[in-house]
């Protein structure tokens, strides 16, 4: 069903700039799927529920229709092929991929470690991983055999670099100078309402602003 | 006045940024790749599996790699382009077929026609690590000596095959003689 969202995006959209179209069509490529195995030719069975004795004419209509769109799909629908993830029968090097893959993230879905992702290439790379500890590899081997295919971007804690203090250090920076200018008006307004002995001259032009009014004596 | 003004600099500022940062596709990651040496790789050849494909094959000439597979909705918006972009000649295009089957690879090839003078095949994905792949289609430009010089991901319409691919493609062939 995602393909025909996607197809019927498009059909839409025909008539915006080219530019829009592939910015479009860039979006629709990354999915990330739900389930560890996806498969979108799931819609048949909808189809073998409905039959015209049981449910009459409207539904027969509105099931020929969705069966149309079904058949119209399928040719184009293909799962990618994933093979089976099959976890290491040594539980340290298994403990070792868990805590490992809470740190890297899955390239498909942005936001989800690779320790989450139901994506194929997260399970591809869990796979690799798998291997590459098996073959004695240590984290930090690792870690650098998918930094030079995929980028620190890979990294869900990103290195502290020159590109990347802004990142890190930022947020304190931040809290720093908050915190100065909130020290800074409160000083300035206890300055303002602490009480002071006038000076003598302020002594002075309250007297006569006293003095001015009338009825009152001056003391 | 001065501090009135404050908060309405400040709302521009964040308005800027956020304005740029819409415009911008999270899921373009720049590839590590460029100008590094592209990955070996020696595997079997789509249509005749007998045959393997190398890199190796590949040196002395200017080519693409384009990663597709079957299932994937956006290699089927690029393929017409693919068979005009090879017809053409300007460029050998060679196919990476990325976790797919061989039954459902060779029949959209059959449906859609095929662009490419040979497609390596990738069932599992492993050639796809290797190079960064995070999904189809990806294209790379590979130059004489087998360095990756560009990458583009997603489809190559034309609007980006002229503005992108073939200016890198010109330029390499240009320096190669």
């Amino acid at each position: 069903m995602k393909m025909s969202k996607l197809r019927g995006m498009n059909k839409s959209e025909m008539n915006k700039s080219e530019m829009n179209k592939s910015e479009m069509n860039k979006s629709g490529r990354g999915a990330c799927p739900r389930s560890s195995n996806p498969s979108y030719g799931g819609g048949k069975p909808l189809f073998l529920t409905c039959s015209f004795q049981t449910w009459g004419k409207p539904l027969f209509l509105t099931c020929s229709l969705l069966a149309l769109l079904i058949c119209s799909i399928a040719p184009f629908v293909k799962a990618q092929v994933q093979e089976e993830e099959v976890p290491s029968d040594d539980p340290v090097i298994e403990a070792r991929l868990q805590s490992l893959s809470k740190e890297l993230r899955c390239l498909q879905c942005q936001n989800q470690t690779l320790a989450d992702s139901p994506a194929g290439l997260a399970a591809d790379l869990r796979r690799e991983i798998r291997v590459q500890m098996k073959a004695g590899k240590s984290d930090k081997e690792v870690i650098a055999f998918l930094t030079q295919r995929y980028g620190d971007f890979i990294l869900y804690k990103p290195r502290v670099m020159y590109t990347t203090y802004l990142l890190w250090f930022g947020p304190f920076v931040l809290l720093i100078s908050g915190l100065y200018l909130l020290f800074h008006y409160i000083k300035q307004r206890r300055d303002l309402i602490t009480e002071k002995p006038l000076s003598a001259d302020e002594r002075r032009r309250a007297e006569e602003l006293l003095a001015s009014l009338p009825g009152k004596e001056t003391t | 006045m001065l501090r009135y003004l404050i908060p309405l600099v400040i709302f521009i500022v964040l308005a800027v940024f956020l304005a740029i940062g819409l415009t911008r596709d999270p899921h373009e990651l720049k590839s590590v790749l460029i100008n590094k040496p592209a990955p070996a790789f020696r595997v079997p050849q789509l249509k005749a599996a007998d045959k393997m494909i190398s890199n190796e094959d590949m040196r002395g000439k200017v080519w693409l790699l384009n990663v597709w597979a079957s299932w994937c909705v956006a290699c089927r918006e690029e393929h017409p382009y693919l068979i005009e972009y090879a017809k053409s000649g300007v460029v050998p295009i060679y196919g990476l077929n990325y976790k797919d089957r061989r039954e459902d690879a060779l029949a959209t090839l059959d449906e859609l026609g095929d662009p490419y003078i040979a497609s390596a095949v990738d069932f599992d994905g492993r050639v796809g690590i290797d190079f960064g792949v995070y999904g189809a289609p990806e294209t790379y430009i590979i130059d004489q000596g087998g360095t990756i010089r560009f990458k583009y991901v997603g489809p190559m319409m034309p609007d980006v095959w002229k503005e992108k691919i073939l200016p890198v493609v010109q330029e390499l062939n240009r320096q190669g003689k």
